[in-house]
């Protein structure tokens, strides 16, 4: 028996890998090794359940810590990878040593951009990513009374909203010019910018922070471009996370928006797989090159790469689905919008009940939903089938999209 | 404390312990159960903790939600009168004896 399967990293995508290879048959030592000091753990919950108190560390584990030892799966918490050698087929971890593989997984994610300004290492400056950051916020923002979120997406709206929820006077920078920019079409902006304004969360869109200012070594203020001051005891910010593509770089692997893999989710290297946050990849529904963020990327493409490990390569193929929650907004999204040039909809935001569909070239490639889980699921179903789709037929509500969904393909 | 038999595709039972308001979904990960998957985390957003509750219990459930409906619907495995999402059954002790049985696959 030879070393086995080595997986860098214990977020979503290590461990479903290291689950997958063994529900997939595989008989080999798996090794998961991640910086984390906590056995892997569901990051969504961290800005929504976490942060009000409606869950815990414990409640949040993928899975006890009693499955690794029971699948055989050799976990190694707080230890890091410090460098691959491809030729040897070895990695060098930071407690000394080096650990052999058959098949080495990348599964590294990726890190809170920071934000490059005056202030930003004051303290009552917090980004969320981790468990780790997660305790520390949630401990801070119970004396915390006026909050500031740099960054309208979702981290900082799940993150205004928790805030809000606690009782917090909150505040909202968005650099663009609406919600989510980028991700959803205005009028998914507008339902949630309207919805965090009845709340009492104040919006400012297109507006540029130039600073913090602090007193006592502590942030009290957040200083915009046009001159606006805005107090905050709690500065959060949200402006999105970048791949950790150090350790594959430093290794001579390609990287570019992540680290470069192909439609099996393979590196140069045929023995190295990169999955999830930090992987950049070729994906039909979008069109071209991606890198996801999503517990679905993560999860399809540890699966992925499991089966390939176990024996059986396959191209992945997955459909890209997500979701976020806000106050009591679910927002369901099917697809990748991007580069779509036609909306049409179905329902509306004033009963609350609105699907969005988009489409590129008279094709559907995306919708988003919100209270009409329905038009999500079957839209699932719809973009992965490359189901005939005309935007006529998705803004009349008396076609069913269900029958559409079965007539088959283009 | 009320007790969930868990029945494996291959007819294993397990009985597990499960306090009230935990759901039938984090008892089964919680126990080991592998037959239940749970990779939205309990949230209405992916089918793998999809179940076939024993008919004995299943009008005692409160109804599914039109959000559980529609997840139901693209299910692994094609979903039955009886089947439920594990992640939306909370255990209460009216439930106690509750037999879930888990389907062939998950994804």
């Amino acid at each position: 028996m030879g070393p086995g399967t080595l997986i860098v990293g214990t977020g979503q995508a290590g461990f479903q890998t290291a689950a997958s290879l063994r529900a997939e048959g595989y008989l080999e030592p798996i090794t998961l090794i991640g910086e984390e000091p906590h056995i892997p753990y569901q990051r969504p919950p961290l800005s929504k359940g976490f942060i009000l108190g409606k869950q815990d560390a414990e409640s949040i584990e993928l899975r006890p810590a009693a499955f690794y030892k029971s699948h055989q799966i050799n976990l190694l918490s707080s230890e890091r990878v410090v460098a691959i050698s491809l030729a040897d087929r070895q990695v060098e971890i930071a407690s000394g040593g080096n650990l052999s593989y058959d098949a080495l997984v990348l599964a590294v994610g990726a890190s809170n951009r920071k934000l490059p300004l005056p202030g930003a290492e004051l303290d009552g400056v917090f980004y969320l990513r981790s468990l780790a950051e997660a305790i520390v916020l949630k401990s801070q923002l119970e004396e915390a009374r006026e909050i500031v979120v740099i960054g309208g997406g979702f981290i900082g709206l799940e993150m205004a909203a928790a805030a809000c929820m606690l009782g917090k006077k909150v505040i909202v920078v968005e650099a663009l010019t609406r919600l989510m920019p980028r991700i959803v079409a205005p009028i998914i902006s507008e339902f949630f910018r309207e919805l965090h304004a009845s709340q009492g969360v104040k919006i400012i869109c297109d507006a540029t922070v130039k600073g913090i200012a602090g007193a006592g070594g502590r942030a009290k203020e957040v200083l915009l471009a046009d001159g606006r001051v805005l107090p905050a005891d709690l500065v959060l910010v949200g402006i999105g996370i970048a791949p950790n593509v150090e350790l594959a770089r430093d290794a001579g692997l390609a990287i570019s928006n992540g680290i470069c893999v192909d439609e099996y989710l393979r590196t140069e290297d045929a023995n190295v797989y990169a999955i999830g946050d930090c992987a950049e990849y070729p994906n039909e529904f979008a069109g071209g090159r991606v890198r996801l963020e999503s517990v679905q990327n993560a999860a399809d493409q540890a699966q992925c790469v499991a089966t390939a490990i176990a024996g059986r390569h396959a191209r992945y193929h997955a459909l890209p689905w997500f979701w976020t929650d806000q106050f009591d907004i679910k927002l369901q999204m099917a697809g990748i919008s991007a580069g779509h040039d036609r909306v049409v909809t179905r329902g509306n935001a004033e009963t609350r009940k609105l699907s969005v569909f988009y489409f590129r070239k008279d094709k559907l490639i995306a919708i988003d939903s919100i209270n009409r889980p329905a038009d999500h699921m079957i839209g699932r179903k719809l973009i992965a089938t490359n189901a005939a789709v005309s935007p006529e037929q998705a803004a009349d509500e008396g076609v069913e999209l269900r029958k559409l969904a079965a007539v088959g393909s283009q | 404390m009320a007790k969930v038999i868990y029945v494996s595709a291959t007819g294993e039972s397990r009985e597990v312990d499960v306090p009230a308001g935990m759901t039938v979904m984090a008892a089964a990960l919680k126990n080991g159960i592998d037959g239940i998957l749970a990779e939205c985390g309990g949230v209405c957003m992916c089918s793998t903790c999809h179940v076939f509750v024993d008919e004995k219990f299943f009008d005692k459930l409160p109804p599914a939600q039109d959000t559980e409906e529609a997840v139901l619907e693209i299910a692994a495995i094609e979903r039955r009168p009886n089947s439920r999402l594990s992640c939306q059954i909370k255990m209460t002790d009216a439930l106690d004896g509750l037999i879930v049985q888990l389907p062939e696959k998950q994804r």
